[in-house]
């Protein structure tokens, strides 16, 4: 059983000459828009995106590039010029699928209109040799005349929504031509045109959508208002102004881990109080994999941690208190963080700042310190929370303009002796309640911890479209990959028998696609029409 | 519960090995001059265990099945396809155990997520194994191909039982791993009628060193890459869904972003578009057969890297599928 080619051409007439631009131009657009081009485009996008999977890349991780860059001083600048950071939004990433897709169109939108032409035609007329067709039954005789023969095998197979037409001959004959399957190639085409829907939404998604990271530690006077100065980190599309960007306010009230007794987490809840656009507050929680979705925003919860409560007495008595988040180094919330103090040991009497007096504490949080002595957390809750301190005096360097972690000390300045460890080369330990004094009688007391969550709130707009697409596609896909192309033709002549009653009928058979079914297909139906008439 | 779990999963690999030795008997031992027949036959639809029969389908005539015959490849052939079913009950009870003793499905971790694949596969090799017997030398591949995975799962991948993180713990877990574990478990069984075809077709080229001489006894180059077609065919809109629909509809949910090419994401981008390649490729007459299939191998390639490679090589958001006990 073999596909046969859907229009045999005509021999061409040999075509005028044209201008060889012109020429040139209608060659390019028929390369491009050839399957071959297509299948090699595909296969390039494949090959393109995995350098992607192989580098870090910024929009993912950029501290990871950050990284890569101090491991291969030599190397990463080239890949960066490259794009090998960013890949999925580098030229030659974006060239690759934008000829994809041009070459999509340029293959989909004829198919289209040819398709929506062979949904207007009817079947063609029966060949003259059916035995010739790759399905065949051969002559049968019925009693019935041609025309009630034929008519109701029509009847048949319209039952088994054929496109049927039923046509008299000259000789007085009649024949059914009958055909089906358009869904595979209507299919096909909505496949192509949900993934055309599918980049555009992605396109658009990127342009209006936003989103911004930020560490919220719980309490009342720690809240958030969604703008862009109050992010950690954020994106807006460039078509996203920082004043269309919704209104609203939240308040981490709460926030609860329970883990199992290895220290592998259970659940996480996070209870924010919510304001927005000025109304009241109301009280929501949500969680991993159930964010917090108002009005164009959802938030996402994507991490926790502790925030110790620091208070530093400074040498004229001056008490400044800090609620420091540290960064979550492993899944027991070893935790590493710092606390800097740039605006202590202000003489009252002349208001001048020494910059070699400022003060900075480095180091690390656990949540449950290990009795051996370990550096790192034995288990994720606070079961006996220990925060281990080196303690730094002179100019944190905060002064420079350089923005630096808030997480580590400027290394450079301890390099350079502006900043000196102070009291004893192993770090102090603090217990919750602790409080702990310099070498100069300033003093730092651990007051306690706040529970903190990271937050990733975003904004796309094209989500249900992109969604709608996809499914869509799904749905062209299984039907252009289910369905089968065929033609079926009756012919039903005047009987032979001496009265002249009776029809002699046939039936050939012709799968248009790769259709290994067919034959039984055709078997069943030709016997079906026999028990019908 | 768990002891009993990693027995049985022994035990399943010693079954499959047991079978594959039972198939590579038959493969050395058996008549070829009936293979040859039953293998060059054109493939006719069997009815499969509890289908309505049909009283206008021609009933099956397979020499392999119906011949009375009884020479050694046959009862080392039918041994082997037992052993192949024994095996195939042990792994489910692999499986079962797995999911009891861990209380949730058994999809969490790497380790599970290849058992649970190759579960897949093994079943539908038994299922198109009884629409087409006639096809029953591919089982030596077959088995071979999920003794090393499971192997592999064993020895590189084995993670202790332990309950999910709250990441994991959605209704898209199910949905998502599931359509995917379907979607590979087929992908897998696909590539070896593909190989096969590529062997057979380079055989009845003439070509006689190493590789092609498996080629001798396979059933004819035409089934194979047909057979090879309808499973890709059948998995490929399963992997559309799992990887490119419920995968995002989760990740929205959870990361806040139905795509950020994660390493995880970016190799079942390229495995989506492989396949579509080769889909695109054996549909376009210009393109030759063994080409298509060859993209097709290719296409697999990509999955084992997703499935070992990624887990392995990279750190991701995907990373829960660890290798060891990382966590």
């Amino acid at each position: 059983v073999t596909a046969v080619k859907e229009h045999p051409t005509p021999a061409a007439t040999p075509p005028p000459r044209t201008n060889p631009v012109w020429a040139l131009l209608r060659n390019s657009w028929r390369q491009l828009t050839s399957m071959r081009t297509a299948l090699v485009l595909l296969f390039l996008l494949a090959v393109a995106a995995i350098p992607g999977s192989v580098f870090p890349q910024r929009p993912v991780n950029p501290e990871r590039v950050t990284q890569y860059f101090a491991v291969h001083p030599k190397l990463a600048p080239v890949l960066d010029r490259l794009g090998g950071f960013d890949v999925y939004a580098s030229a030659w990433f974006a060239a690759i699928y934008l000829l994809l897709f041009t070459s999509l169109v340029g293959c989909v939108f004829p198919r289209l209109l040819d398709h929506l032409r062979a949904l207007r035609t009817v079947p063609p007329e029966a060949p003259r040799r059916l035995a010739r067709l790759p399905a065949h039954a051969p002559e049968q005789c019925r009693p019935e005349d041609p025309a009630a023969v034929a008519s109701s095998i029509a009847a048949t197979l319209r039952r088994r929504r054929f496109r049927t037409v039923v046509r008299e001959q000259v000789d007085g004959g009649w024949t059914v031509a009958a055909e089906k399957g358009f869904l595979k190639e209507s299919g096909n085409l909505l496949f192509h045109f949900a993934l055309l829907t599918v980049l555009i939404g992605v396109g658009f998604g990127h342009w209006y959508g936003w989103h911004g990271n930020r560490l919220l530690v719980a309490g009342a006077d720690r809240g958030f208002c969604n703008s862009v100065t109050q992010y950690d980190e954020s994106t807006l599309g460039p078509r996203v102004d920082p004043s269309d960007l919704p209104d609203f306010c939240l308040n981490l009230t709460d926030f609860t881990a329970s883990y199992q007794t290895n220290g592998i987490p259970k659940s996480f809840l996070a209870t924010v109080a919510v304001t927005e656009n000025g109304g009241p507050a109301k009280s929501r929680s949500f969680t991993v994999n159930d964010p917090l979705r108002l009005h164009h925003a959802a938030v996402h919860l994507l991490g926790h941690g502790y925030a110790p409560i620091l208070r530093y007495t400074d040498r004229y008595g001056q008490q400044q208190t800090k609620v420091v988040p540290f960064l979550p180094t492993d899944t027991m919330l070893t935790s590493e963080g710092v606390a800097q103090f740039p605006d202590v040991n202000i003489d009252p009497k002349t208001n001048k700042r020494d910059e070699n007096l400022q003060v900075g504490f480095e180091g690390v949080f656990l949540p449950t310190a290990a009795t051996d002595g370990s550096p790192t957390s034995a288990y994720p809750a606070q079961r006996s929370p220990a925060l281990f301190l080196t303690a730094y005096r002179g100019d944190l360097g905060l002064d420079v303009g350089i923005p630096g972690s808030i997480y580590a000390l400027d290394r450079g300045q301890i390099a350079s002796g502006e900043l000196k460890q102070v009291d004893g080369v192993r770090p102090h330990e603090l217990k919750p309640g602790q409080s702990w004094t310099l070498d100069d009688g300033t003093k730092l007391e651990f007051l306690g911890t706040e529970q903190f969550a990271t937050l990733a709130i975003r904004y796309d707009p094209t989500q249900p479209l992109v969604l709608g697409g996809a499914v869509v596609g799904l749905l062209g896909l299984m039907l252009s990959l289910a369905g089968h192309r065929r033609r079926i033709w009756f012919r039903a002549l005047p009987g032979s028998e001496p009265d002249g009653g009776g029809t002699l009928w046939e039936a050939g058979g012709l799968p248009r696609t790769d259709y290994p079914g067919f034959g039984d297909e055709f078997n069943q139906l030709v016997e079906s029409t026999k028990r019908d008439v | 519960m768990a002891n009993l779990s990693n027995h049985l999963m022994a035990i399943t690999v010693l079954a499959y090995l047991a079978a594959m030795i039972c198939y590579a008997a038959e493969y050395a031992f058996g008549n070829r001059s009936h293979i040859g027949r039953a293998a060059s036959r054109p493939a006719r639809q069997l009815v499969g265990a509890g289908a309505p029969v049909d009283a206008e389908v021609p009933p099956p005539d397979d020499v392999v099945v119906e011949r009375p015959r009884r020479d050694l490849g046959k009862i080392a052939g039918w041994t082997a396809v037992g052993l192949n079913a024994a095996g195939l009950l042990v792994h489910l009870g692999t499986l079962v155990t797995r999911g009891i003793a861990a209380d949730r499905m058994p999809w969490g971790n790497m380790y599970e997520f290849i058992l649970s694949v190759t579960f897949v596969g093994s079943v539908a090799w038994l299922v198109v194994l009884s629409r087409k017997p006639s096809i029953r030398h591919l089982g030596l591949f077959v088995t071979l191909v999920l003794v090393m995975l499971l192997g592999a799962a064993g020895l590189i991948a084995y993670t202790p039982v332990g309950p999910l993180v709250p990441a994991l713990n959605s209704y898209w877990f199910i949905i998502h791993v599931s359509t995917i574990i379907l979607a590979s478990g087929i992908f897998l069984l696909g590539a070896v009628p593909a190989s096969m075809f590529l062997i057979k077709t380079g055989y009845d080229q003439g070509k006689r060193r190493f590789p092609y001489t498996l080629g001798k006894r396979v059933p004819a180059a035409a089934v194979l890459e047909r057979l090879t077609f309808r499973l890709h065919a059948f998995a490929f809109p399963l992997f559309t869904f799992g990887a490119l629909i419920a995968g995002p509809l989760w990740a929205e949910a959870s990361w806040g972003r139905y795509w950020g090419w994660d390493p995880k994401e970016v190799w079942a981008f390229i495995s989506w578009v492989v396949y579509a390649c080769y889909l695109h490729a054996r549909a376009t007459p210009s393109v030759k057969r063994t080409t298509a299939t060859w993209i097709a191998l290719i296409g697999f390639a990509t999955m084992l890297m997703n499935l070992f490679g990624v887990n392995l090589f990279f750190s991701g958001l995907h990373s829960y599928a660890n290798a060891g006990g990382m966590g």
